[in-house]
């Protein structure tokens, strides 16, 4: 695999030979994955296989003892911190759902617009006819415009992943990284998260981390198998379920 | 900011209050049992400059969840400021009469006023003293903490630290702040005798004028957009960063803020008790203003003002009549409050506590 900064112009996200450590335990190990421009991809693996420190290493929480993360062929994540690499358009969901508790919904989705975050800028920040149109749309797409005045802190577990996605949304970014989605939810809210991950697909690349397998499937797309640290497996979910390496670590237990 | 209840109110009250104390002074004769003492009257005006520091620290507590054990540092700063201008207009008036130096300094065999002494002979140069060197304290030790993402338990003890060191450092008479025995013997401000009935509750309009103001900037701040970032990265601090939020800038902007606040309580506090020294600084200090904020509702603005007025109010009884008993009734006061109001006692007089940080969004459910 060539790794020159701005050879692939089809490459959104490039991560080429991370590795991280923690107290001598590897999370990363000279870790790989090429991200197309509008593509989903699963991630999947046994605890402890990296997902979430990959997760971390892109947005700029962890920074990589060694490789390179770049994003849209030209930036270098690995010196940027979490608000800047927020700012070029990645947008992350925390596997625990993270929404301002005591704000009303609608109050969650102004606070993540995309636009300038300067403390001044906020002190005097007039709501608009855009933003509220903006919001009105996002609302409508995270399906909970009848519950815009409730307190964030008073919604489902389900309706607090949407909240959060819906939140990435308003953030308008290019890459969504989306940190177990649907854990703890009802067979409902899991094909609906399905279905607003389809959607938000249509015009924005996404990383889904997941241990639901029947999730995965329905998401119907390329499928990244790690294993302590690097990738086991990559390909279609029939093809990474038949993979013998797969089974041996992770499906046939 | 709308025009509410919740903005209009407490202002309301802290003036209201202040000026019928003032008219009990002024226009009722000594032998009515209705009129008010001097020492009533300076003694409210000691209690709301108490008030401005817990409303000050209620922004940084209350709001962005900075638990500030060191917060007095600010207000000490301010009443040093005023102090200093304060020492200057005593003038010839002094035990050794010299018009330039301050007793203290002639006592030390100092010749000439230190540099950092200029111009403190203007009031005009003190009171902007007593906003920004708190504020430029604030700034410094703010962007360094912040920025290394010092918080919570860790951040209480690096502000606990810093009033420690400052009050260690003012005890020290080469300071020239008069080192234990601080600032005091003065006679007069912006020419009114000090001892003098008018200027005293001149000085307790003054304070209740400046706590609004205060309290009507934090109400500000809470209730715009900011309040609601502030909210956010109090609850949620990492949720903001991956938004793309520094909550670093925002916790900074507000220290200072709260910083340059306190200072105005401190400046108002030191004409009217007449002194000012180290003991200020001390650690305790701080930590009854978290208990005045605690007991009176954190998160409220005008809980934190209610308070200090009552903690006070409760400190001056028992000292006086029992004195044993003061620091246990504190502790019993702190202890039931957070078992039984957890949100103060603001909640007995408001329903609903004026300013909510925690439920600033509220019912305005309107059928979609």
């Amino acid at each position: 695999m060539s790794g020159r900064i701005g050879e692939a112009s089809d490459t959104l996200l490039y991560l080429n030979g991370v590795s991280v450590s923690f107290d001598g335990f590897r999370a990363l190990n000279n870790l790989s994955l090429v991200l197309a421009p509008g593509e989903m991809r699963a991630v999947i693996g046994p605890n402890g296989a990296g997902k979430t420190t990959m997760m971390d290493v892109i947005t700029g929480k962890t920074r990589p003892d060694s490789g390179e993360v770049v994003f849209r062929a030209d930036t270098d994540l690995t010196h940027l911190d979490e608000p800047a690499i927020a700012a070029l358009g990645i947008g992350r969901k925390f596997q625990k759902p993270t929404v301002f508790e005591p704000h009303s919904v609608y109050d969650n989705l102004l606070l993540a617009l995309a636009g300038n975050r300067t403390p001044r800028r906020a002190l005097f920040a007039r709501e608009t006819a855009a933003e509220r149109d903006r919001i009105a749309a996002l609302l409508d797409t995270i399906r909970l415009t009848e519950h815009r005045h409730r307190r964030a802190g008073d919604l489902s577990h389900g309706q607090k992943q949407w909240l959060e996605i819906g939140m990435l949304l308003a953030q308008e970014p290019d890459l969504l990284l989306v940190d177990e989605p649907v854990a703890g939810m009802t067979d409902a809210e899991t094909a609906e998260t399905a279905r607003l991950l389809r959607e938000i697909n249509r015009s924005k690349s996404v990383v889904v981390v997941e241990h639901d397998m029947d999730f995965v499937r329905a998401l119907d797309v390329k499928v990244t198998v790690l294993h302590e640290g690097s990738v086991l497996s990559e390909g279609s979910i029939d093809h990474v379920s038949n993979d013998p390496k797969v089974i041996e670590v992770y499906l046939g237990r | 900011m709308r025009p509410s209840f919740a903005t209009f109110a407490p202002p309301a009250f802290v003036l209201g209050g202040a000026s019928l104390l003032v008219l009990g002074n002024v226009a009722l004769a000594a032998s009515s049992p209705w009129h008010v003492s001097i020492f009533v009257v300076s003694l409210a005006g000691k209690y709301l400059a108490y008030a401005i520091l817990a409303l000050a620290l209620d922004l940084v507590w209350g709001y962005v969840g900075i638990l500030s054990l060191g917060h007095a540092a600010f207000f000490a700063l301010g009443g040093y400021a005023m102090g200093m201008y304060l020492m200057r207009e005593i003038g010839t008036r002094g035990v050794y009469g010299n018009a330039t130096l301050p007793d203290f300094m002639v006592f030390l065999n100092w010749t000439e006023l230190p540099w950092y002494w200029y111009g403190f002979h203007h009031f005009a140069f003190a009171a902007l003293m007593a906003v920004l060197v708190p504020g430029a304290l604030a700034l410094v030790f703010g962007f360094l903490a912040f920025r290394s993402r010092v918080s919570g338990v860790y951040l209480s003890i690096i502000t606990q630290a810093l009033t420690f060191a400052l009050m260690l450092a003012f005890f020290r008479n080469n300071m020239g702040f008069g080192g234990n025995n601080g600032l005091t013997d003065f006679k007069d401000i912006i020419g009114l005798p000090l001892h003098a009935d008018g200027t005293r509750d001149g000085l307790l309009l003054a304070t209740a004028l400046f706590l609004s103001i205060a309290f009507l900037c934090a109400r500000f701040v809470v209730t715009s957009r900011l309040g609601k970032i502030l909210i956010a990265v109090r609850d949620a601090e990492s949720r903001t960063r991956f938004l793309g939020y520094r909550p670093e800038s925002y916790k900074l902007f507000v220290f200072v803020l709260s910083a340059m606040i306190a200072g105005i309580g401190g400046a108002l506090y030191v004409p009217q008790v007449g002194i000012i020294n180290p003991g200020e600084f001390s650690p305790a200090n701080s930590i009854e203003a978290v208990i005045w904020v605690a007991v009176g509702g954190r998160g409220t603005l005008a809980g934190a003002m209610l308070g200090a007025v009552l903690v006070n109010l409760g400190k001056t009884y028992f000292t006086s009549a029992l004195p044993d008993v003061w620091l246990y009734a504190l502790g019993a006061l702190f202890i039931l409050t957070t078992l039984f109001l957890p949100q103060g006692l603001i909640r007995i007089f408001a329903r609903k506590p004026a300013v909510t940080a925690s439920e600033i969004p509220a019912a305005k459910e309107r059928p979609a």
